[in-house]
């Protein structure tokens, strides 16, 4: 292998011996179809046809108008099939694996987002799924679980380590050292071994792609500032890969879960509590103790309760270019609420992270600065979490009643 | 002495012999001591000693079970390479560190390599490392004279196979199979013309591992490999029957070790 997928320090291929020959073939099977002008038409066939790309973006007028400052603009994300970006990466690396030869998919899920567009993506190729999940997040994420399994997936809960994502990507391994003759591991985020970081960056960068040209169309000019939310980072590496050599400030925002100087939260990189390390395959940031063990995190959103990150954020954060924030679980409700009732969209509890960053943002700007949001996910998915965070009499009214139905 | 030499050594009295395994701090320091003792008691030629790690990904649900307990029991780096030294000291067998990348590169890889020399361990086996990543870690081996144990699978091509052996040292450990550690392995041909490829393409003694469980395993090796390597099936005596049963259970892989005359045969030495 010449290319390890280095960013400065940060990426590499930390694997076991078995598993070499797969991802050399795995690069191979990527170097291809990156060249292959065929392979892109082929996904943005099925991208335009199967689920709605390009995507609109929106002018939130109203939350405009109500900071009074910036023109602030929402990629909508949301409205992809199965309602978040994840669908991109997915029919991608599906495609991929057809051409691969391979029968059989399995994927890591933590907000239950990716799992569902990889059993979305099973069903319509024809592959057998797995998909592992945290135990903790199947509790808080039961709707998607419900899904998957309609759509023919097996989700296997995961009981190992701190029961999350990172638990659930080390099971997918497990699974993948077993199985990889006829699997292909569709790994969700822009982490782990090369050339995952690299191969989910390229799919995701569709996002930003349509969202500087329908911006240019629009106003004319380009943002000043874009949001993303970081969980591994692969929505905010797909809005910020066409702004890269633009004059744009990029701000990555983080989970700081109930506050950056506590304990519980998954902040790698706007927090002082990250350190280089290497784990699940690869060197970036991770929240991990002085031995190396890696911590418990903590979000409200499964999605970016995550212990590392992707390495080609880690290195550019290093060289300057993306500036991390992070946002706690009650600013996100409070960011989600208001944009709820003023502009009826409904964010996903990961992408609201990147609300919060821009409200605080926007009054400062002056209205002849844009500002531009990437709404990752939808939120209904979260209802449950939502509903309970809003301490919402209703809904709890709603819940005890369906208990006592199945009950009796 | 060099590990390869120890090893040639015992080679020229046993046709095979036994590596365990075991995950330092479980279920508790001072009971892998315990184990360590009964291990080398009931005739173990050479110890792998996992400093446990939060995220094994090459290990099965077993020793993941048993890398978490040890570290919710406080198995930190320092009390492992404290015990570590201890068993060393008190023992007269080579014993090797098994652990991940990331403890040896938060410890310091080039302190982590000069602190296992120090304490007398002979080698180690870090899975997730392969030599394109390890460059700083097989220097530092070289440097202090410790065996770097490179790890062979049956997708390693021949030519990978040729690639890894130039970078191992002491011997080279063979996976049977593909899967995590703990599952069974198919003893088979298959498993017989993986071997030759192995022995084709290193001088090294043999190890093999991943799904040794019972006698007919470690036979099934004689004359096809120099070490036969029990590490799940350890761990899951002591999790069903307790330390106390690790004893006898080693004794029942290798007879020859430990047959009537086996007294006279230890104490002759």
């Amino acid at each position: 292998m010449i290319n390890r997928g280095y960013y400065g320090e940060f990426g590499g291929v930390f694997i076991p011996e078995i598993l070499t020959t797969t991802f050399d073939e795995l690069v191979e099977a990527f170097e291809k179809v990156k060249t292959d002008p065929s392979f892109w038409q082929e996904y943005m066939y099925i991208m335009s046809t199967y689920s709605c790309r390009p995507t609109p973006l929106t002018f939130a007028e109203n939350l405009t108008r109500h900071f009074d400052g910036a023109r602030i603009y929402i990629k909508r994300e949301d409205l992809n099939h199965t309602g978040a970006h994840k669908a991109n990466n997915v029919m991608g690396q599906g495609l991929l694996a057809k051409r691969m030869g391979k029968s059989r998919v399995i994927a890591e899920t933590g907000a239950g987002q990716h799992g569902v567009a990889t059993a979305t993506m099973a069903a319509r190729f024809g592959f057998k799924c797995t998909v592992y999940m945290g135990e903790v997040d199947v509790e808080r994420q039961r709707p998607n679980v419900f899904w998957m399994e309609r759509l023919g997936a097996e989700v296997i809960p995961v009981a190992d380590g701190t029961r999350i994502l990172k638990d659930a990507i080390n099971e997918a391994f497990r699974d993948w050292v077993t199985n990889m003759d006829d699997t292909h591991y569709v790994l969700g985020t822009a982490c782990g071994p090369h050339p995952f970081p690299e191969m989910v960056s390229y799919f995701q960068s569709i996002m930003g792609k349509e969202a500087r040209e329908q911006i240019l169309k629009r106003e004319g000019k380009l943002p000043s500032r874009v949001y993303a939310c970081v969980g591994g980072g692969s929505n905010a590496l797909g809005i910020f890969s066409a702004f890269l050599d633009d004059r744009v400030e990029l701000v990555g925002v983080e989970a700081a879960g109930e506050g950056l100087d506590t304990e519980r939260h998954a902040s790698r990189l706007a927090s002082d509590n990250g350190s280089v390390g290497v784990a699940q395959g690869y060197k970036t940031y991770f929240l991990q103790d002085r031995d190396g063990q890696m911590k418990e995190t903590h979000s409200v959103a499964a999605g970016l309760d995550y212990v590392g990150v992707s390495p080609i954020l880690a290195w550019h954060r290093e060289r300057g270019r993306i500036r991390f924030e992070a946002a706690t679980d009650s600013e996100v409700l409070d960011a989600m609420a208001l944009t709820i009732r003023k502009e009826g969209l409904i964010p996903a509890l990961e992408s609201a992270h990147a609300f919060v960053q821009a409200f605080k943002e926007a009054p400062d700007l002056s209205a002849d600065d844009i500002i531009l949001i990437n709404q990752s996910g939808r939120g209904d998915k979260d209802i449950f979490t939502i509903a309970e965070a809003f301490a919402d009499p209703g809904w709890k009214e709603f819940i005890q009643k369906k208990g006592n139905e199945y009950g009796a | 002495m060099a590990l390869e030499m120890v090893l040639r050594n015992k080679l020229k009295e046993k046709d095979i012999l036994l590596m365990t395994h075991i995950v330092l701090g479980y279920p508790s320091l001072e009971d892998s001591f315990k184990i360590v003792e009964t291990m080398v008691d009931s005739g173990v030629d050479l110890i792998e000693l996992q400093v446990p790690f939060s995220e094994p990904i090459a290990d099965g649900p077993v020793i993941v079970r048993a890398n978490q307990r040890a570290l919710q029991r406080g198995a930190t780096v320092k009390a492992c390479l404290n015990l570590a030294e201890r068993v060393v000291r008190k023992f007269d067998i080579p014993f090797l560190i098994m652990t991940y990348y990331n403890i040896l590169f938060c410890y310091g890889v080039h302190d982590f390599v000069s602190a296992m020399a120090k304490r007398g361990l002979q080698g180690a086996i870090i899975p997730d490392l392969p030599p394109e990543e390890g460059h700083d870690y097989l220097e530092a081996m070289k440097a202090y004279d410790l065996a770097p144990i490179l790890i062979f699978s049956p997708a390693t091509s021949d030519k990978r196979m040729k690639y890894l052996d130039s970078f191992g040292r002491g011997f080279i450990y063979c996976v049977a199979r593909k899967g995590v550690t703990g599952a069974d392995t198919n003893f088979s041909t298959g498993l017989d013309s993986y071997l030759v490829r192995c022995r084709k393409a290193s001088s090294l003694p043999l190890a093999v591992g991943f799904g040794i469980k019972e006698r007919a395993n470690v036979d099934f090796l004689r004359g096809k490999a120099d070490i036969a390597v029990i590490g799940t099936e350890t761990i899951r005596k002591v999790e069903e029957m307790g330390v106390a049963s690790v004893g006898d259970f080693i004794r029942s892989l290798s007879p020859v070790n430990t047959n009537s005359l086996g007294g006279v045969e230890a104490e002759g030495e």
